[in-house]
């Protein structure tokens, strides 16, 4: 198991690199250098609590977030770096699937999928059509193409996300939150289109979660993080028999010792890393 | 002491927030103008329909409004001129004065509390549901996307619903000038014209056009500003509509005195 290190050479080349990755929102740092590589066709889970910095990791590795400081490495570009341009070029190679689907209300579910190839492509309405109704029926929502976002329930909304992120045939998707307010019936469904899109197509897929269960079913690899540094980084073996405390503690379950008061919460929220110079104070 | 830095650190937000509706306004300016000649349509199905919603269904409200407006310029204009036995300048009262300012100022608060407020709601659910991040990552440039064919819609729409307006004023006027200055229909809505000068219509849609500048870039900031949470959308409707009176307010301001000392 690496811990927060670099993986050492690896015969297959990473699509995504991370070195030194910071980011802060204004004066605040909420990552705090973070590395690692994602392979090939594997599939990535990025566990951590509520306020770990997952989800500022997701966002800006999509681009949504600016790093303070770092490199992010995707098809051998800087995304720390790059222009404008560029950055929309590297975007048609990515695939996002909102936490609330985040389709668009006004259009149907078909004009959502449709967006991206109307937009991006010269392709004829009659191939559009057919692209689309290939990426609806990879999700199993063949023949709601005319239905409005509204009308479909949580679980349908989050696979026409998954299809609208599908359209553009990209090399890495990545899932905010996939079973996040889904009952577990249908979030077992989400997992099992995730697992048929790797099997299927050998994507690239980053997942960021909480969910466990889900977790261990569809990662190859996982990486824990806290505070906003990497705890662990491993196969979902390497996680289930870790023994460093902290991944224990995710693993198992513990609770978080009770807040003792408003001083220990407003810690909590400024908590920097402990070897770092912090003035607010010095946590154990 | 106090009082002096806090006046330097809200005139330095007013600025600033000046700088980001310039900025919003001169990208959205980009997209609906320069793009469309480089290979980046326009969409122009959604700023029909986007003109369909901010113009011609606020004809109706507006009409009735504008009517009235137009009978209350006429009444209190006869309260004064009656004194002086000029009551039949009425017509050129309410002409003249629906033209350059009212009919104008009339329609953008209308057009604010309509689709001002509905631009921040929009925008801002938008944001609170992640569609604008979604639009992002999928390289859509949310201000072309959504704010262009707003600009767009107004641009076009408010000078329409602005001389639309006049109309309706100047038909306001004439049932008081009917039933209590002796004027036939015909001999109203002639006076009417004989009392305008096109330089009257022209400075009225001058200022339209740039209050429905000010009304889509508000709106679009406030929304596109909105924080996380629903109730943030409240928060920047709120703002959305009480900021672009504010604003349509000033820029009337500036081009009535421009107006008037160039002779206009």
């Amino acid at each position: 198991m690496t811990t927060g290190q670099i993986l050492p050479a690896s015969p297959i080349e990473p699509v995504l690199s991370l070195r030194n990755l910071r980011v802060s929102y204004g004066e605040r740092e909420i990552l705090h250098g973070i590395s690692f590589d994602v392979l090939r066709g594997e599939t990535l889970v990025i566990l951590g609590g509520s306020g770990s910095g997952k989800s500022t990791l997701l966002r800006t590795l999509v681009g949504l977030e600016k790093p303070s400081a770092g490199e992010i490495w995707i098809k051998g570009r800087d995304l720390a770096k790059t222009s404008a341009a560029e950055m929309d070029e590297i975007r048609r190679k990515i695939g996002m699937s909102f936490q609330g689907g985040a389709l668009f209300g006004s259009m149907t579910v078909g004009e959502n999928v449709a967006l991206p190839l109307r937009e991006h492509t010269r392709l004829e309405d009659s191939t559009i059509e057919i692209i689309l109704r290939l990426k609806l029926q990879q999700v199993g929502l063949e023949g709601f193409e005319y239905y409005t976002p509204a009308q479909l329930s949580g679980g349908m909304k989050k696979r026409a996300a998954v299809a609208r992120a599908l359209a553009m045939d990209p090399e890495i998707l990545f899932f905010d939150e996939p079973s996040a307010g889904l009952d577990p019936i249908i979030a077992a469904g989400i997992d099992e289109l995730i697992l048929e899109l790797k099997r299927a197509f050998h994507m690239t897929i980053i997942v960021v979660t909480h969910e466990l269960a889900s977790a261990f079913l569809i990662a190859d690899r996982m990486l824990l993080i806290d505070k906003g540094n990497i705890v662990a980084l491993g196969t979902t073996e390497e996680m289930r028999s870790s023994t460093q405390p902290r991944v224990r503690q995710f693993l198992d379950r513990v609770a978080e010792p009770e807040i003792s008061g408003e001083l220990d919460y407003l810690q909590m929220l400024t908590a920097e890393r402990p070897d770092a110079h912090n003035a607010a104070g010095k946590r154990g | 002491m106090e009082f002096v830095s806090q006046l330097g650190s809200s005139t330095l937000d007013g600025l600033s927030y000046l700088g980001s509706l310039a900025s919003l306004g001169a990208r959205a300016a980009y997209y609906t103008l320069v793009a469309p000649f480089q290979g980046k349509p326009l969409r122009l199905q959604r700023a029909v329909s986007q003109a369909m919603d901010t113009g011609v269904r606020a004809l109706p409200i507006l009409s009735l409004i504008t009517f009235f407006i137009g009978l209350i310029l006429a009444l209190q204009a006869a309260y004064e001129l009656r004194r002086f036995g000029a009551i039949s300048a009425v017509a050129t009262a309410v002409a003249v004065s629906m033209s350059r300012e009212l009919g104008p100022l009339i329609t953008a608060i209308v057009v604010i509390g309509r689709s001002g407020s509905a631009f921040a709601a929009e925008i801002g659910t938008m944001k609170v549901s992640e569609e604008i991040d979604a639009l992002e990552t999928m390289a859509i440039s949310p201000i072309r996307f959504l704010v262009a064919p707003k600009f767009l819609a107004m641009m076009v729409m408010l000078p329409c619903l602005t001389i639309w307006a006049n109309a309706m004023g100047i038909l306001g006027g004439s049932l008081f000038g009917v039933a209590q200055a002796d004027f036939t229909f015909v001999r109203y809505i002639q006076a009417s014209i004989d009392s305008l000068l096109l330089r009257d219509i022209t400075t009225g849609l001058v200022k339209s056009v740039m209050f429905g500048i000010t009304i889509t870039a508000v709106g679009c900031l406030e929304g596109l500003s909105t924080g996380a949470g629903a109730e943030q959308v409240g928060r920047s409707t709120t703002q959305a509509v009480v900021k672009s009176i504010f604003l349509v307010v000033v820029v009337d301001l500036f081009f009535t005195v421009l107006f008037f000392f160039a002779g206009n």
